[in-house]
């Protein structure tokens, strides 16, 4: 099977009829909200209060609903304009941007408390119409991120690396740009429910806080 | 769906745009307001992000008049829910918001504003 990042840009692939059948899959709404949920356990936001969270690749809005749950506001950028479509119809919370992540933000110093990406940074690293080179398009993404970032906070994102070397790419850019921490694998055992996240964090963590996190070992953790 | 908490966040994003890039003047607004829960906590753990000049300012050209020219030192919860009501229940939905510094207009459409830029505005 084809990787949809392999196939075309995701503004194309996600276009009306992949944006409505991908949120209306009911297996695809379970598997986002668990992952979601993890990567909000892994930014280890204060407890009980509301943060301003910036959703990376918010598509239809599945993750933004559970952050809406949580009590979070929140913005969301996407390329693909039929997923917030979808989103818009969904009447989520947050404020919807259309945005090409490689392009980098304009979001002011400190923004963010946050920030939450699932099943995106892949796209960031195919090559497509624009002339820039996934290198460049993530020092880009990488920098302007850190800075829209709080001091301190953390950035997780759940991806789907289709190499060793993406991992080491997307990781080294991220660091250049001035994050620590690093992957985080959960279930590495199991071929089906592995997941793999990688969990960016700016400026000095809380003394309790500052090692990457431990991957989930066994499946039903969550 | 922009409300102006993201707003007074937003700047200019254009290569090499870092004079007058904040904040984006918005133009041709349809405005619509929605009532939304307050949470005045959340409000005022906000107070030190907020460019209070930017947002008076922002606020008047749309037409909301509540909130004084200085920053109150300590906010009343009047003053809290005033500001609640101007940074999370105004919403655009329809207009443009125009960098000052080199001139790109952002249109909003349907809530959404195109944050696209041309190849050549994209920064290294
Ligand atoms: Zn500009």
């Amino acid at each position: 099977m084809s990787r949809p990042e392999e196939i075309s840009p995701p503004e194309i692939f996600y276009g009306d009829t992949e944006a409505s059948k991908y949120t209306s899959n009911s297996r695809i709404q379970t598997i986002q909200a668990q992952m979601t949920e993890r990567a909000l356990e892994l930014l280890a936001l204060p407890p009980d209060e509301s943060a301003f969270l910036l959703d990376i690749g918010c598509g239809s809005g599945l993750s933004g609903e559970i952050l809406d749950e949580e009590g979070h506001v929140w913005v969301g950028v996407d390329i693909a304009p039929s997923m917030l479509e979808v989103a818009l119809e969904r009447e989520v919370e947050g404020d919807l941007f259309l945005h090409d992540i490689g392009q980098g933000f304009g979001f002011r110093p400190g923004t963010f408390d946050g920030a939450i990406s699932i099943s995106v940074l892949q796209w960031l690293l195919n090559a497509d119409s624009t002339s820039h080179s996934p290198s460049a398009r993530l020092t880009r993404f990488f920098t302007t991120l850190h800075a829209s970032l709080r001091n301190p906070s953390r950035a997780v994102f759940q991806f789907y690396p289709s190499s060793d070397d993406q991992v080491t790419m997307i990781t080294a850019a991220a660091q250049r740009a001035g994050f620590g921490g690093g992957i985080v694998v959960d279930y590495p055992n199991s071929k089906k429910a592995r997941k793999m996240y990688l969990c960016l964090m700016v400026g000095q963590q809380q003394p309790d806080q500052s090692r990457i996190p431990q991957g989930l070992q066994h499946e039903g953790q969550v | 769906m922009v409300r102006l908490i993201t707003h007074n966040m937003l700047a200019c994003h254009v290569r090499n745009c870092n004079k007058d890039n904040f904040p984006l003047i918005f133009s041709e607004v349809e405005l619509v307001i929605r009532e939304t829960p307050e949470n005045l906590d959340f409000i005022r753990r906000f107070l030190p992000k907020l460019d209070w000049t930017a947002l008076v300012d922002t606020a008047r050209s749309l037409g909301d008049t509540t909130l004084p020219d200085e920053q109150p030192v300590e906010m009343t919860d009047d003053q809290l829910r005033a500001l609640h009501h101007v940074l999370m229940e105004m919403h655009v939905e329809e207009g443009n918001m125009t960098c000052r510094g080199c001139g790109h207009v952002y249109p909003i459409s349907n809530g959404i504003p195109n944050m696209l830029l041309a190849e050549h505005e994209v920064g290294r």
